[in-house]
C-alpha cells in the first residue's frame, strides 16, 4: 500500500517518453533529410552523400567554419584558464576586496540576453578603435564562456574533500604545490568538461558573433542563419549534421570526464 | 583551519587575471551603453566616432557629463513600438514559461521516480540537446513546419488536413521553438529539487490515507516550490530578450524588444536610442534576477 505514492506510474512512464521523443525527433529527422538525394527538401529521393559534397566544395562556407572552429578553440582554452583561475579564487580565496562583484559579474552574463552583451561588447571595441574580426569574436566568447567553465570547476572545488590540500600541507607542501599536486589532478576532468562546454558555447552562438565581428568575416552560425531566413537550403541539412556530429563526439568525451569526475558516484552536470 | 587561511592568499591571486578580464570586457562595456543612451543622436556618430576621448582627461568628462540627456528614454516612453515590444516580450515569455512548465514538470517526475541507475541516464539524454547548437534545433523545426514539411505532408496522407497549413510564420511556431529550446532549462532545475526529496513524506502520507493524487499536491508540489521558481526565472530571464527564435519562427507583424533592439542598431543606425532600449531591458530584467539570485543563494544554504 504504502508504495502506491512513490512508485513509477504509467503517466510517469509517458510523459518521460513523449518527453524525449519531443526533444530527439526533430533532430533525428534533420540527419536522416541530410541524406536526401532530391533537391526538394521534404521529398524522399534516395540515400545520397550529395549535399555532404555540395558543402565541401563550397567556399564561404568552409572558410566560415574554420573561422568557427578556430574562434572555439582560442575562445575556449582562454575560457578555461580564467574560469578555472576564477572559481579558484571563488572557492578557495575566503573573503577578498571586491568578492561580491566578481561572484556577480561572472553570474550575470549566464541568465543576462545575448543583445545586451553583444551591444555593449561593440561598443567597447568601437570605443577602443578595435578591428573588429577574429580576435573581437573570440574575446566576446571568451567572456561568456568562462562564466560558464567558472560554475563547473566551482562546483567540483566545493564538493572536494579539504583534508587532502591540508594533508599535503602538513606533509610540507606550500600551497601552490599542494593545489598542483593534489587538487588540480582531482579536478582536471570538470576543467575539461568546461572547456568541451565552452566550446560547443561559441560554436552555437549567433547574437554575440554578429555583434563583434567585422565585414567579411562570418562565423558558421552566422552564415547558417542569414541563409536559413532566405529559404530552407539541403546543403544546410548537411552542415547541421556534421556539428551535430563533431558535438556529439565532444559530449562522449565530456561525459567520460564527468563520469571520473564524480567520484561518489553523483551525477555531475554540465551546468 | 590554519592551512585553510595560507591558502586562501594564492588563491586570491588567482582570481586578479579573471577579476580585472571581467571588468574590461564586462563592466566597462556597460559604462558604455548607459554613457551613449544618455548622448544625444548627434554626439554619438554612428557608428564608428569613439565616444571619449581619454586624452582630454577631467575636462572632456566634464563636458561629456554635461550633454547627457534623457531624450532616448523619453523618446522610448513616447513611441508605441517600444512600448508594443515591451508588452510582447512580457507576454511571450509569461506564456512561454507556463508551457515550459506545464510541459517541465511531469518529465522532470517522471524522471525522480527512476530507478536511481537511469536516472543518471535521462538527465544526460535531457541535457545532450542543451549541448546541441540552438540554431540547428530551431532549423530542424523549420525543416518540419514549411508548407511542404513533413507535418503537412503527414496531416494530408492522414486526410486530417485537404490543404497545407500555414505553420511557419506565425505565433504558434515561435512558441514551439522557444518551448523546444528552453525544456532542458526547465526540467533540470526542477528535477534537482524532485529528486532530491524524501520518499518517506510521501509514504507518510499514503499512511495517513491521502489518495496519490492527494500526496501529490500536499505534498510534493509545495515542497517543489523552489525548482518550479528557478526553473521559471530560468527560462523567463532569456526569453525576455529572446531574439533569433522569433526571427526565424515568428511572423513580422509584432517584434519583441530585443529584435526591435536589433533593428535599431543595424537598420536604423540609431545607437542612442537601442543603448536606451538596452538599458531599459536590463532595468526590466533586474527584478527577476534579483529573485533568480536570492533563490540560488537559499537553495545552496539548504545543501549545506
Amino acid at each position: 500500500m504504502t508504495g502506491n505514492v512513490t512508485r513509477l506510474t504509467r503517466f510517469n512512464m509517458t510523459s518521460l517518453a513523449l518527453g524525449l521523443a519531443f526533444l530527439y525527433l526533430p533532430i533525428v529527422i534533420l540527419v536522416i533529410y541530410s541524406f536526401n538525394a532530391s533537391r526538394l527538401v521534404t521529398v524522399w529521393g534516395g540515400w545520397s552523400l550529395r549535399w555532404y559534397h555540395e558543402f565541401f566544395s563550397d567556399r564561404a562556407m568552409l572558410e566560415a567554419a574554420w573561422m568557427s572552429l578556430s574562434v572555439a578553440a582560442v575562445s575556449a582554452t582562454l575560457a578555461t584558464l580564467l574560469g578555472t583561475l576564477a572559481a579558484v579564487g571563488l572557492a578557495r580565496g575566503e573573503r577578498f576586496r571586491g568578492r561580491a562583484l566578481f561572484s556577480g559579474m561572472l553570474y550575470s552574463p549566464l541568465v543576462m540576453p545575448e543583445v545586451i552583451s553583444g551591444l555593449s561588447l561593440l561598443l567597447l571595441f568601437v570605443a577602443l578603435n578595435a578591428e573588429r574580426g577574429f580576435w573581437t569574436v573570440t574575446i566576446a566568447h571568451t567572456t561568456l564562456t568562462m562564466c560558464f567553465v567558472t560554475v563547473v570547476v566551482q562546483s567540483r572545488l566545493a564538493t572536494l574533500d579539504r583534508s587532502l590540500e591540508e594533508a599535503a600541507m602538513d606533509l610540507g607542501c606550500d600551497p601552490v604545490r599542494a593545489f598542483l599536486l593534489v587538487t588540480l589532478p582531482l579536478i582536471v576532468p570538470a576543467i575539461i568538461a568546461g572547456w568541451m562546454l565552452a566550446f560547443t558555447l561559441s560554436l552555437d552562438d549567433v547574437v554575440i558573433a554578429s555583434f563583434t565581428t567585422g565585414p567579411g568575416s562570418a562565423t558558421l552560425p552566422i552564415r547558417i542563419y542569414s541563409e536559413v531566413r532566405l529559404g530552407v537550403k539541403p546543403e544546410i541539412n548537411a552542415i547541421c549534421t556534421l556539428v551535430i556530429a563533431l558535438i556529439a563526439v565532444i559530449i562522449v568525451v565530456a561525459s567520460f570526464a564527468s563520469k571520473l569526475s564524480s567520484s561518489q558516484g553523483e551525477s555531475a552536470a554540465p551546468l | 583551519m590554519s592551512a585553510r587561511r595560507i591558502f586562501a592568499r594564492p588563491a586570491r591571486l588567482a582570481a586578479i587575471a579573471p577579476y580585472l578580464w571581467m571588468v574590461l570586457f564586462f563592466l566597462v562595456p556597460f559604462g558604455f551603453v548607459l554613457k551613449i543612451s544618455l548622448s544625444q543622436t548627434a554626439i554619438a556618430q554612428p557608428p564608428y566616432t569613439p565616444v571619449f576621448d581619454f586624452t582630454e582627461g577631467r575636462a572632456a568628462l566634464a563636458a561629456a557629463f554635461a550633454q547627457l540627456s534623457f531624450d532616448n528614454f523619453r523618446l522610448l516612453l513616447q513611441d508605441n513600438l517600444y512600448i508594443l515590444s515591451y508588452l510582447r516580450s512580457l507576454v511571450v515569455a509569461v506564456t512561454s514559461t507556463l508551457i515550459l512548465l506545464l510541459i517541465g514538470y511531469p518529465i522532470a517526475y517522471g524522471m525522480a521516480r527512476l530507478p536511481q541507475r537511469l536516472q543518471g541516464v535521462a538527465m544526460m539524454l535531457v541535457i545532450v540537446p542543451f549541448w546541441t547548437s540552438f540554431l540547428i534545433r530551431i532549423y530542424a523545426w523549420i525543416n518540419i513546419l514549411q508548407h511542404d514539411g513533413l507535418l503537412n505532408q503527414i496531416l494530408r496522407a492522414l486526410h486530417i488536413v485537404s490543404a497545407p497549413v500555414v505553420w511557419l510564420s506565425t505565433d504558434s511556431a515561435m512558441y514551439l521553438g522557444i518551448v523546444y529550446s528552453y525544456l532542458p532549462f526547465m526540467i533540470l532545475p526542477l528535477y534537482a529539487t524532485l529528486s532530491k526529496m524524501d520518499a518517506s513524506l510521501l509514504e507518510a502520507a499514503g499512511d495517513l490515507g491521502a489518495s496519490p493524487l492527494q500526496a501529490f499536491w500536499l505534498v510534493t508540489f509545495p515542497l517543489s516550490l523552489p525548482g518550479v521558481g528557478a526553473g521559471a526565472l530560468l527560462c523567463f530571464i532569456p526569453i525576455v530578450g529572446e531574439f533569433v527564435i522569433p526571427d526565424l519562427l515568428a511572423g513580422s507583424n509584432s517584434l519583441m524588444i530585443g529584435q526591435t533592439l536589433w533593428l535599431e542598431f543595424f537598420t536604423n543606425k540609431d545607437w542612442p536610442v537601442a543603448s536606451a532600449a538596452a538599458v531599459a531591458l536590463l532595468l526590466l530584467l533586474v527584478p527577476p534576477l534579483v529573485l533568480y539570485d536570492r533563490l540560488q543563494r537559499r537553495q545552496l544554504e539548504s545543501n549545506r
